[in-house]
């Protein structure tokens, strides 16, 4: 002992950090948990996932009681700008500076992924809510990163399903060109083309196009039955309300939104948007559970929660539950009881984290309601048919991550 | 390849081509009586929608007052409100740099640029913000035959068509426009008839930034209004003014209502190649006559 204090002030205060989980009781590193929310805080995904998502964090702490192990729960956010070099600092300074213990939200796969290999070297979890990519929880899974709402396999099942044994067999895609709008494009293209459907043509835009006119006559010259958009947020509004502009659905021509919000339907309202049918992880008025938290999340957002801020909210109570129950935010003893808990709140029904990370749990095909069936501004969309977790997402069967096989 | 198909992108071709054929003519103007390469005319562009913008939703916002300046007032308000920037500017900083290489105030504009931008991508999203003042006059779909218009659109391409003509017209033709033109070709001769030239170069560095921010709010109802439309466009508007030939007005408009046309079409053939077939274009032409297909060789 007496040698130790001879290395002086800088040396006594790292062992003594070294040395403070081995006598805490209940393990918690810096002596409370911290919850990082990382998400598109202004651009295409802000209104999808965004200020909503700390929100809905910060809910899901409050109801668990404000603390956990008796040490408080706090939460950390930032703007990730779509930038996976500054999701990745970002993350870094969290991690390293700031001892956040677990990362969610993180819309944008590209993101998502150089924030889910960075967590991985560093071993702390990641909670994904918002981006779509399987490569998440197939080519690069990582025995810390959990994709918990949606993805690329499991959105493109119910939708494409659905529209191609409605006769819908020749499709075009429009897909935002970079890495979750090429995934979804691929998964939903195999999709098609196992029930006898046909691929016509491809055309890649980039993220935040605002002028899809030259694309979607391309996609109306192609002579396709479908067009598919391979894109999400405000690039599928636009992409919609073009298509509106240049009277493509009236010239006969459907389009299939594969990944689709609540808040899209809402920013173009139902005379444009009625009839759509695309895939959901969530409606907030499913049932009475969903729809109390949502009134209550409407009260402090100002908007009704998108499948993702559900999403955020359930993941957080579940991974505080975790803690809770390993007595430590030690990522390695957290991950492996998420790996044992069977999900279960407003969000998720009996859902289970499986061990390539991916969280399996029952999907809804849903359709945009007709102006006169919706009774109240938020009232959009009434669930056609369930799509059991079996069928939406990868099987460990068929998963490619190599922490599985 | 049906005929439906290259005369409907052959129109949304024209849609963009009448935004670089207004661009490029303020640019041209300025080159052809300032000797000055405006690198800050795409952050005018910006500017010019920003005012819209501004006007329309975020007065009530930002300063409490009950008022939304609608599209019309816009379209006039906006391009005198650049404009006077651009005089702003041409006075207080382009005047020290004209003896100097033309580099410097490329290099001045370029900075000018920087600053706009990133002091609107401070404020707004940098993925853009949607217009919401479209006039309700304009909202409805035209039916072309060949296919179906967003009437607003059809009314950008005309308004925009007029406005680059009655330009061309005015320094081509009237006697205002030839004093203009003396002054190019020979400033002091000018200068010593009694012609005010100084003050005829700021007046036209203020009107080429106007015509830039007109074509801003004509172009906020189609496209977002964001801090990089400008950037995003002027690379592009340059290429425009090379090929065209820098300082020749009606080779600026016709070039770049020839380039939408020719990028609208690349999309039918092989659109991958839609977004480089200008620059493409542009290294031949400066291959085999630098001057420009409209230009004169000094």
């Amino acid at each position: 002992m007496l040698n130790k204090w001879t290395k002086g002030i800088a040396g006594a205060v790292g062992l003594a950090s070294l040395a403070l989980p081995l006598t805490s009781a209940a393990e918690l590193s810096d002596d409370k948990v911290k919850i990082g929310v990382l998400s598109d805080m202004s651009g295409v995904y802000k209104s999808l996932e965004g200020p909503g998502a700390v929100i809905a964090a910060e809910m899901a702490i409050e109801d668990f009681g404000g603390t956990v192990l008796g040490k408080e729960i706090e939460i950390i956010s930032a703007d990730h700008q779509n930038k996976p070099d500054i999701g990745a600092s970002t993350a870094r300074e969290w991690i390293d500076a700031e001892d956040v213990d677990m990362i969610t939200a993180l819309d944008n796969s590209s993101v998502a992924l150089a924030v889910q290999g960075l967590a991985n070297d560093k071993k702390i979890i990641t909670m994904n809510t918002g981006a779509g990519t399987t490569a998440l929880t197939e080519e690069q899974c990582t025995p810390y990163g959990i994709h918990y709402v949606y993805d690329t396999h499991a959105l493109p099942v119910g939708t494409a399903t659905a529209i191609v044994q409605n006769g819908g067999k020749k499709w075009f895609f429009i897909t935002a060109d970079y890495a979750f709008g090429h995934s979804l494009t691929d998964n939903t293209s195999e999709v098609v083309k196992n029930l006898g459907g046909e691929v016509v043509g491809n055309v890649n835009a980039p993220l935040g196009t605002n002028d899809f006119s030259s694309y979607l006559i391309q996609a109306q010259s192609s002579g396709a039955d479908v067009i598919g958009l391979s894109n999400a947020g405000q690039d599928t509004v636009n992409a919609i309300k073009q298509a509106n502009q240049f009277r493509i659905v009236q010239s006969g021509q459907k389009l299939a939104g594969m990944l689709v919000f609540i808040t899209d339907i809402q920013s173009m309202g139902l005379e444009t948007a009625q009839g759509l049918q695309f895939t959901s992880a969530f409606v907030w008025n499913q049932d009475e559970e969903a729809e109390a938290w949502s009134r209550k999340f409407y009260d402090r957002h100002g908007a009704m929660p998108t499948m993702v801020h559900a999403g955020v909210y359930s993941a957080v109570t579940h991974y505080l539950e975790a803690v809770k129950a390993v007595e430590s935010d030690d990522s390695d003893k957290v991950r492996e009881k998420l790996g044992e808990m069977t999900l279960n709140d407003f969000f998720v029904k009996d859902g289970t984290i499986a061990p390539n990370g991916s969280m399996l749990h029952d999907m809804y095909l849903v359709e945009v309601k007709k102006p006169d069936e919706s009774t109240e501004e938020w009232d959009l969309l009434k669930v056609v048919s369930t799509i059991p977790a079996e069928e939406a997402y990868i099987t460990m069967e068929e998963t490619k991550c190599a922490l599985v096989n | 390849m049906s005929m439906t198909v290259v005369l409907s992108q052959a129109l949304l071709g024209l849609n963009v081509g009448v935004f670089y054929a207004m661009l490029s003519l303020g640019l041209a103007v300025i080159f052809g009586l300032l000797n000055i390469i405006n690198f800050a005319h795409g952050a005018m562009y910006m500017l010019g929608a920003f005012i819209a913008l501004i006007g329309y939703s975020f007065i009530e916002r930002w300063f409490g007052i009950s008022m939304e300046i609608g599209f019309w007032p816009s379209l006039i308000l906006a391009p005198l409100l650049v404009g006077a920037l651009g005089i702003l500017i041409e006075r207080t900083m382009l005047q020290r740099l004209y003896k100097l290489d033309h580099i410097y105030g490329l290099l001045l504009t370029f900075g000018i640029t920087l600053i706009l931008q990133g002091l609107f991508a401070n404020y707004f999203n940098v993925s853009g913000t949607p217009y919401p003042g479209q006039p309700e006059s304009l909202s409805g779909v035209v039916n072309l035959g060949f296919m179906y218009f967003p009437t607003y659109r059809l009314f950008a391409i005309v308004f925009s068509l007029v406005v680059c003509f009655a330009t061309w017209y005015f320094i081509e033709h009237t006697k205002l426009g030839s004093r203009l033109r003396a002054g190019v070709e020979n400033p002091e001769l000018t200068q010593a008839f009694g012609l005010n030239v100084p003050l005829m170069i700021t007046l036209t560095f203020g009107f080429g930034c106007g015509l830039a921010g007109l074509a801003g709010v004509l172009a906020a109802p189609i496209y977002s209004v964001s801090p990089l439309m400008g950037a995003d466009l002027i690379i592009v508007v340059f290429a425009v003014v090379v090929i065209g030939g820098m300082g020749s007005i009606m080779g600026a408009i016709l070039s770049g209502l020839a380039l939408g046309l020719v990028e609208g079409l690349t999309k039918v053939i092989y659109p991958p190649a839609a977004s480089t077939v200008i620059f493409f274009l542009m290294v031949l032409v400066l291959l085999f006559r630098p001057a420009g297909l409209f230009g004169k060789e000094k």
